[in-house]
């Protein structure tokens, strides 16, 4: 069924991280096996955040090896960041297998992406210079709590509670994708789309990399793909409508935008709350309460229906 | 009656006597007795506070509400909860003060039920008899199955309403979106906006009126005639819910069943086999 949200603030920065857990918390039952947020904090000066892992969640418990392994390939990723002239500013472990690093960096974000993901088990979650993407197996609950996300101060963010339908219940398959390589693009889906295999030849032969079997990343790919030919956000999203085939709702984030599209025939839900300071959307009016606890206006965006909203609050 | 019903081009069918007609008092007070339904006065009231409670816990206070005779309740703070206010079965005044969230209101018989919010998706689904009435907008598949009653939004509505519609009557004050009447067999929808594409697609039967713009008719729905006893019935119909057709009731379009995909007439294959 899948479940997904996201948030702006329109003038000025909020506890992000505090809001989408209390969402995405309202949005359990939509989908139990894994929870992702891609949130948006305030960049600093030309740093780079880079969220990545190196192994899967079950992979830990697989194996006499496995901790030496993931030591050794953190340890390839940090020889690799070198290599390439980036400057480790800040390091942290949030997992056994998964990290944070803020880097200096000015050379080709493409070039370093895929060498950082040439190293077995390596994938880069998000690059961006505001994005931080952050995706587990469990709820909402206990990935805000593993990744310490509570007081997470941005502008936007998106979030996805995870059933899945079309492909392995993984960290790779899970929500939400980051549109390599785009910086600070991230996209949550709620559907099947059903021209995935399709549109993944097509956009692999065009040189794009998918990491997953998730048709919800073909999502992300086609629209890096339209911005690289140097589409707007919103104009790609709105040929998405008919270029993508299947039933779905899905939410993208950049790095001061945030914006919604719906499939033809509204199969998929999304509940929308709108006021001058704040936006928040999600597939059910619960999620949003869980941000605004009294009465408020909602209603339901209509099929084919795409809207963008930007932050002026980005520094 | 039953001539006057189709004058009024609330069905085509030619009804051969086994219908409820038969089987139930004409003045409908036995229609809405459970053998373990509450013994109600509308004139004692009770109210309480659905905010701390969940649904499960909503539904067993109004129950509970209802065992001691009130038949007035008003609930406030539901929260957009999903479930609320289902399985009703007997006649009730039910004041929502708030809004509610996916399938409120859903397999219902005969209770009057009022929003002052707007509803999430299938409010009112399989509704048997009674009347909802929403005061804002609702989303998608309101009023999926309902069977009989009034169910009234007055705002905006989203896809896929009255879906599989086996009768009463689905009115709505805004716009709608696309593939409204899916599969429509009975009743009556009344959309005073637009309508979306598809609208009526494979509906067996019933009639769908429409006062805004149509996207798009759907398969086999096509255009229909008014009839003078139907423009009195909707006038007395909106006029009851306080809402107005924008061009006046006459001009409202009406679509109903082609009936060209009707294939009730045909074999089965394995009936074709024996007969061939």
């Amino acid at each position: 069924m899948c479940g997904i949200a996201g948030l702006i603030h329109r003038r000025k920065t909020g506890d992000v991280g505090t809001e989408m857990t209390n969402m995405l918390k309202s949005l359990k039952h939509r989908g139990p096996d894994s929870t992702g947020f891609a949130l948006y904090g305030q960049p600093k000066g030309n740093e780079l955040v880079l969220r990545f892992k190196v192994a899967e969640q079950d992979e830990m418990s697989k194996g006499f090896d496995i901790h030496q392994q993931v030591k050794d390939r953190r340890a390839e990723v940090d020889k690799r960041l070198k290599e390439l002239g980036a400057k480790l500013v800040k390091v942290e472990e949030a997992t056994q297998y998964a990290f944070r690093y803020r880097i200096d960096f000015g050379g080709d974000r493409r070039k370093l992406a895929d060498y950082i993901e040439d190293v077995e088990g390596a994938e880069i979650l998000s690059l961006g210079l505001g994005l931080e993407l952050i995706k587990d197996l469990g709820d909402a609950a206990r990935v805000s709590d593993q990744y310490h996300l509570n007081g997470f101060i941005g502008t936007h963010a998106i979030g996805h509670t995870r059933m899945a339908t079309e492909s392995d219940v993984d960290i790779r398959s899970a929500h939400p994708y980051w549109a390599y390589p785009f910086a600070d693009v991230s996209v949550v889906h709620n559907g099947q789309l059903t021209n995935y295999w399709k549109g993944r030849r097509a956009l692999e032969h065009r040189g794009h990399r998918f990491m997953s079997n998730c048709d919800s990343e073909l999502i992300a790919v086609y629209l890096a793909d339209k911005m690289q030919q140097g589409a707007k956000l919103e104009d790609a999203m709105k040929d998405s409508i008919s270029e993508l085939d299947g039933v779905f709702t899905y939410i993208v984030a950049t790095a001061d935008s945030l914006g919604m599209a719906k499939d033809v025939m509204a199969a998929k839900p999304m509940v929308l709350y709108e006021s001058d300071d704040f936006i928040a959307l999600a597939s059910e009016e619960v999620a949003i309460r869980s941000v605004f606890p009294h009465e408020i206006d909602t209603w339901d965006p209509y099929e084919g229906e795409v809207r963008v909203w930007k932050s002026e609050a980005r520094a | 009656m039953a001539q006057r019903s189709m004058q009024m081009g609330m069905h085509t069918e030619k009804l051969s006597g086994k219908t409820q007609q038969r089987f139930f008092s004409p003045t409908e007070e036995e229609n809405f007795l459970y053998p373990d339904g509450y013994d109600v006065d509308f004139n004692k009231r009770a109210e309480f506070d659905a905010g701390p409670l969940s649904a499960k816990e909503i539904n067993l206070k109004l129950r509970e509400l209802m065992s001691q005779g009130n038949g007035t309740i008003v609930m406030h703070n539901p929260g957009a909860k999903h479930g609320v206010a289902v399985g009703l079965l007997q006649r009730l005044n039910l004041h929502i003060k708030g809004s509610l969230g996916y399938f409120g209101c859903g397999l219902i018989d005969g209770p009057n039920i009022s929003i002052s919010g707007r509803v999430g998706w299938s409010c009112a689904e399989n509704m048997l008899s009674g009347r909802v009435v929403i005061e804002k907008n609702a989303g998608s598949t309101f009023g999926a199955a309902i069977r009989g009653g009034d169910l009234v939004c007055k705002g905006d509505v989203g896809a896929r309403v009255g879906i599989d519609q086996k009768g009463g009557t689905i009115l709505i004050g805004g716009r709608a979106g696309a593939f409204c009447g899916f599969m429509m067999q009975r009743g009556r929808m009344i959309i005073l906006g637009d309508a979306g594409k598809n609208l009526g697609d494979s509906m067996y039967d019933g009639t769908i009126y429409v006062g805004g713009k149509i996207a798009g008719l759907g398969v086999d729905a096509v255009e229909g005639e008014m009839t003078d006893l139907e423009v009195q019935f909707l006038e007395r119909k909106l006029k009851l819910y306080g809402l107005e057709a924008p061009n006046g009731v006459k001009n409202l379009t009406k679509i109903v069943a082609g009936k060209q995909l009707w294939n009730y007439d045909n074999l089965e294959p394995t009936e074709k086999k024996i007969v061939l």
